[in-house]
Parts: C-alpha cells; sequence; structure tokens
C-alpha cells in the first residue's frame, strides 16, 4: 500500500505512525463524478431541482408551507414528510428507510420553527440509479428547498464513500463498484463546520476506515458547496 | 395537501376568453403544446413534455407463470402513478378518481387494442412468460395527463429491448444484456390518445387543455387513435351530451394530430438509435439543457486526500474510551433468564413467564430480592399483557396466566383470560 501513496511529501513518514492498518487512498480513485444540475424546472412545485452525479439522476419538488392535516400538525413547527417514488414498483421498506435519513438531515437544517402547524412536503423521484442514490436525494433536496426559498441555518450535501476489497476508499461509487465494496458509507454534512449530520452505513469496517471516510467526505463536500454557490450564482447573475 | 381552489373570476375569465375564441396561452383551438421526447439511459425509460406537463414512463420485464386461460400469451402490466410532485391535489398511496379513471384509459388504449404481440412474449407453453411492466409517472401537471401518458407509454415500448432467451429442448436460457443484444417487443401500430374538452354544455371544443381550462371544461372526450386511422378507443366523461357530426369532426382532427405525433416519435427513436450506435452517452444527464441559467454541470474533481489518513488518526487518538454501557442496574443471578433490558417484553409473553417461574421455584429463597425485581417486570408484562389481551386477534382461544404465590400478588393467582374474557380479566388485573 506504501507504494500507492500519490503524495511524495516528507508527510510520507508520520502516515504510518500508530499501529494498525493504515490505508493509503489513491487519489486516483477517489474523486467525484460529474455533477449537474437544473433548478426550478417544475412548474407546479414551490421547489423543484434535478441533480445528477454521474449517471445517477434524481428530480426533488418541495411544496410548503402549506396547510397541515389536523392529526399531521405540530404545535410550534413545520411537518416535514418526505416521499421518494422509485422508478419500478411501489416504495418499499428501502424507500421508507432512505427517507427516514433525509428527513432527519433536512429537519436538522430546516427552520421548522418558523412555520408552526404548516406542512413542509419533500418528494423526490429516482430517474436512473448508478450508485449513490442517497447522497444524489440529499443534494437535490437542499437543492429544491433552496430553490423553494425555505429558511434554512446551514446548507448540507451528501457524499457517498465505498471500501472496496482492496481497502481502498472510493468516493460517489457507480453502481458496479457499489456491488463490490465491502462497505458503503453515506454522509451528510453541514455547510457551516462541516459536520456529519446524518450518517448510514452498510457493511464492515474499522473505526480508523470509518474516520477516513468521514474526514474524505468532509473534503469532498467543500466541491459540492462551491458547485451550490456556482449554481446560485449563476441563476442570479441577471437580477443581481 | 389541498389544491388552491379556483376563483369565480378566474372561472368566469377563462369561460369568456374562450368564447372569444381566446386561450390562455395564444393557441388556437386545435393546438397542442410543444411536445418534446427524450430517453433515459436505460432502454424502456422515456421523458415527454407536453408544455409544461412531464411524464416519464419506464418500462420493466419479468419472467413469470402465465394466467390460466392464456398459457401462450404474456402479460402486459400498466401502472399509473400520480406522484405527488405532480400536484398538491396528489396524495401519496390513495387510489384517487383521477387516478383509476387514467389507468383505466391507459389499459384500454394500449391492451384492448392488442397493439403488443403477446404471443410473442411466451417462452415456454404454460410455465413462463414475459410480463411487461410499464410504469408511468406524473412528474408535473399542467393539464391532459393522458395525452402525454399514452405517448410516453407508447414510446417507451417501442425503446424498450428485452433479454433474449434461447431454449434447447428442455432448457431455457435468459441471455444477459452483455452475452446477447436485447430484442424489441414486436409492436403492431401505436395507438396515441387525443383529449378535447367541451365547454358551455358542448359549444366550444378545446384540443389539449391546460391545467386552468381543464378544471372549468363541462367535458372531455378521449379518442385514442393509431394513423392508419383506426380508432382504438373512444370514452366521453363529464356527461356532455355530443351530436354524431361533432364526434366525427373529432375524430378527424384525431387522426391529423395522431399523424403528427407519431411522425414524432418516429423521428426521437431514430435519432435515439443514431446516438447509441455511435457509442454516445444518452440518457437524462446528457439532456440537461446547458444554456438555461437554471442548469449548471461540474465536470469530474479529484478530491484531495493529503491529510486525511492524519486527520482520521487524530480523532481516533482522542477519542476517549467507549464507556462501558451498564445493560441494567439488576444484575441477573445465574440461572434466571432475561428477555431484554428491564423493558417490557413483549414476545413470547406466556413461554417467558413459565421459564422465569421454572427458574425462581428452583432458585428458592435465595432469590427474595430479586424476585421483588422480578414482580415488577411482571406486572408490567402483566399490563402489558393485559394490553395485549384485550387488543391482539390471536387466534388462541384462552390464554391461561399463572403466577407464583407472593403475598403481593394474591389477588391474581390463576386466572385465565381468553378474548370473551378479556372484561372480567381487566377487572382482576386492577391493583
Amino acid at each position: 500500500m506504501r507504494g500507492k501513496q500519490m503524495t511524495s511529501s516528507p508527510r510520507d513518514e508520520p502516515l504510518f505512525h500508530g499501529g494498525g492498518v493504515m490505508e493509503a487512498c489513491d487519489s486516483s480513485r477517489v474523486s467525484l463524478r460529474e455533477f449537474g444540475c437544473e433548478q426550478n424546472l417544475l412548474s407546479r412545485p414551490d421547489g423543484s431541482a434535478s441533480f445528477i452525479h454521474g449517471d445517477t439522476s434524481v428530480y426533488a419538488g418541495v411544496y410548503g408551507p402549506a396547510e397541515v392535516k389536523v392529526s399531521k400538525e405540530i404545535y410550534d413547527r413545520a411537518t416535514l414528510e418526505v416521499l421518494i417514488q422509485p422508478k419500478v414498483g411501489l416504495p418499499s421498506v428501502r424507500e421508507r428507510s432512505q427517507e427516514q435519513c433525509v428527513r432527519e438531515t433536512c429537519e436538522a437544517s430546516l427552520l421548522l420553527s418558523l412555520h408552526p402547524r404548516s406542512s413542509l412536503t419533500l418528494i423526490l423521484q429516482v430517474l436512473h440509479d448508478d450508485g449513490s442514490l442517497l447522497s444524489c436525494f440529499l443534494n437535490a433536496a437542499c437543492m429544491a428547498l433552496m430553490d423553494a426559498g425555505l429558511p434554512m441555518s446551514c446548507l448540507f450535501c451528501g457524499v457517498t464513500c465505498a471500501i472496496d476489497a482492496d481497502g481502498q476508499i472510493i468516493t460517489d461509487p457507480t453502481a458496479a463498484q457499489e456491488k463490490e465494496s465491502r462497505a458503503l458509507m453515506t454522509f451528510a454534512i453541514d455547510s457551516t463546520q462541516r459536520n456529519v449530520l446524518m450518517s448510514s452505513t452498510k457493511g464492515s469496517f474499522s473505526v480508523n476506515e470509518l474516520q477516513q471516510c468521514i474526514a474524505v467526505s468532509q473534503t469532498a463536500s467543500e466541491k459540492i458547496f462551491q458547485f451550490y454557490r456556482d449554481s446560485v450564482q449563476r441563476r442570479y447573475s441577471k437580477t443581481l | 395537501m389541498k389544491d388552491t381552489p379556483l376563483s369565480n373570476c378566474e372561472r368566469d375569465f377563462l369561460l369568456q376568453a374562450i368564447e372569444e375564441k381566446k386561450r390562455l396561452d395564444g393557441r388556437q383551438t386545435y393546438d397542442y403544446r410543444k411536445i418534446k421526447i427524450t430517453f433515459g439511459t436505460d432502454y424502456g425509460c422515456c421523458f415527454v413534455d407536453l408544455g409544461k406537463t412531464r411524464v416519464m414512463a419506464q418500462v420493466s420485464c419479468e419472467l413469470i407463470a402465465p394466467k390460466e386461460n392464456r398459457p401462450n400469451e404474456g402479460i402486459m402490466f400498466f401502472n399509473i402513478e400520480l406522484s405527488p410532485m405532480a400536484s398538491p391535489a396528489f396524495e401519496q398511496g390513495r387510489q384517487s378518481e383521477l387516478s383509476v379513471k387514467l389507468n383505466r384509459q391507459l389499459e384500454r388504449c394500449l391492451r384492448n387494442s392488442k397493439c403488443i404481440d403477446t404471443e410473442s412474449l411466451c417462452v415456454v407453453s404454460g410455465e413462463k412468460v414475459w410480463q411487461i411492466r410499464v410504469d408511468v409517472h406524473m412528474l408535473n401537471h399542467d393539464g391532459n395527463l393522458m395525452d402525454a401518458a399514452s405517448i410516453a407509454a407508447i414510446t417507451a415500448l417501442c425503446h424498450f429491448r428485452r433479454p433474449d432467451v434461447g431454449i434447447q429442448g428442455d432448457e431455457v436460457t435468459v441471455y444477459s444484456p452483455e452475452e446477447r443484444e436485447p430484442i424489441p417487443l414486436s409492436i403492431y401500430h401505436m395507438p396515441i390518445s387525443v383529449s378535447f374538452s367541451f365547454f358551455q354544455q358542448g359549444t366550444y371544443l378545446l384540443v389539449d387543455p391546460c391545467e386552468r381550462e381543464e378544471r372549468v371544461m363541462d367535458g372531455l372526450l378521449m379518442i385514442a387513435m393509431n394513423k392508419h386511422r383506426e380508432i382504438c378507443s373512444i370514452q366521453s366523461s363529464g356527461g356532455i351530451m355530443l351530436l354524431k357530426d361533432q364526434v366525427m369532426r373529432c375524430s378527424k382532427i384525431a387522426s391529423v394530430k395522431v399523424s403528427e405525433i407519431t411522425e414524432l416519435v418516429g423521428k426521437a427513436l431514430e435519432n435515439d438509435k443514431k446516438v447509441r450506435k455511435a457509442g454516445g452517452r444518452c440518457g437524462f444527464a446528457e439532456s440537461l439543457p446547458q444554456e438555461r441559467i437554471t442548469a449548471l454541470k461540474m465536470d469530474k474533481t479529484p478530491v484531495e486526500m493529503m491529510d486525511v489518513t492524519e486527520r482520521a488518526n487524530d480523532i481516533v487518538q482522542k477519542a476517549g474510551v467507549p464507556p462501558q454501557t451498564v445493560a441494567s442496574p439488576v444484575v441477573p443471578v445465574p440461572g434466571l433468564g432475561q428477555v431484554g433490558q428491564g423493558l417490557q417484553n413483549t414476545w413470547g409473553l406466556e413461554e417467558d413467564e413459565e421459564v422465569e417461574e421454572e427458574e425462581s421455584d428452583i432458585s428458592g429463597e435465595e432469590q427474595e430480592g430479586k424476585v421483588t425485581q422480578m414482580e415488577e417486570e411482571k406486572y408490567e408484562k402483566e399490563e402489558s399483557r393485559g394490553d395485549v389481551v384485550e387488543i391482539s386477534d390471536s387466534e388462541e382461544e384462552e390464554v391461561v396466566i399463572l403466577h407464583p404465590e407472593t403475598p403481593n400478588k394474591a389477588k391474581n393467582t390463576g386466572f385465565s383470560s381468553h378474548q370473551k374474557g378479556a372484561a372480567s380479566s381487566k377487572k382482576g388485573q386492577k391493583k
């Protein structure tokens, strides 16, 4: 593994200080796929966005703040509902667990107490799944919430990391890479302090590997937040 | 979520405009909105934009056993999903009237017209046939969902490729797309539906109503036709009375529109075939409009990995030792079984209770202290069991709950409860 370390700086030595297995990360594998985003593409929802990671594409639509059913209302906050629609078939348990992950992230960053007794509905539609689906959902959700103009305390982004059979960390894996990975992790990172808002993992990995993946995701999130800034800047370039 | 109701002045305005032969978006009476057809990355995925109405269709296939009365025909399954994204009025999971209507219309249009050769979908007669499933998702509702759905469905079916199947004697091999080129479905004709909306009791008609127009219309006539001028399905709803010549006129308009749309679909399929043959990237990602101000694309970027391992090791070393988790304040004496950590146990209540009783009997007096704790648990269990007995619909006729003889529990010794006797058992439990 030592040979694969790309940086040849004097930092090499300190890397192998402590005990345990140290996975050197090959930077040629650690890259984010092509990103694309379009906002305000649907006329009915209050906010809408589509987000693309390579071939994985997702649509997000937000309605709110709107009227809420009495059975679901919360007296001091808005009720956030997330719906994930798969491409084929009816939503199943997998979609429900993904909905929960997205909902918890959104609830952590939205200022829900500004709209008590209202409902916010976020609908995510899978257009094509080629890996890193949950992080694509998170990114699309954030862009749609921005497009809807809902007040948020911070932005968030999703990054998926996979650890393959050799112990290499791969960010933004494709479906083929996900299938062959030993562990798959998705983190939602916030924009103010790069904290982890939500994590969803599958597979087995060591504590060290987990921390490395979190560190990688935090670095990768810089790029994604820069992309958000560029998109919004472009969008308002003609008006501001 | 409810949709915003239409105000009276908006309604009057729309009707007045229609009387003066004006439409909100400046179209003529028989004009369709701009139709845009794009395809997804995999075969059978198609997006249709009818003005602002957006619809996505996906075709998939599966091998299943055929129907009893049709052993050598494949099965077509249609599903229209009114996604809550399309309109605030659509709710997840509930089969609204509109959803049932659209599903039925699409089925009649595509299945009953026999546009797909279902016999070619048979693999082994009576045992295995292909089930072709078409899922249509509404993404944005700006009127005329039926037409958009029918265009999307038939285009997706034409675009779809199913895996190749080889039969050698008794063995059937399904080849993956990498091994052998998948083959298209055999489609005889392409039925496309055209919708006409009527206003003022059939006096005025509009083709391809938008969402506002749909709200004020009196009735809708849907004609599904193919380019050979064969009517595949006609449906009139809303209770309007139409004259024979009105219907004839509509069918003539429909035939013109259908031939235009069929040409458009053909062109889109051709373009897609060319792009795929040339090996270019195709799919939703490619069709993202670059020149729009609301869209942005970023190329593949590497992620800096310089100090990742250092930071990770830092964190791991700085993190304290994880606290020893204390399972429960009660330390079970050896020989005592306990399921769960002092919480209410809701599985296999009867067996657990009996096991614990046996063990408590065996350990005897040593466990006076433990028994009180156990009693507390049992009280909880009883309560929960009381609840369970009340609300459960278990098949068991009689649930016998036995308790060890203890002073506190004198009241509750050996009562039996079953569904009918729930009330009496509840009484017995009241402490």
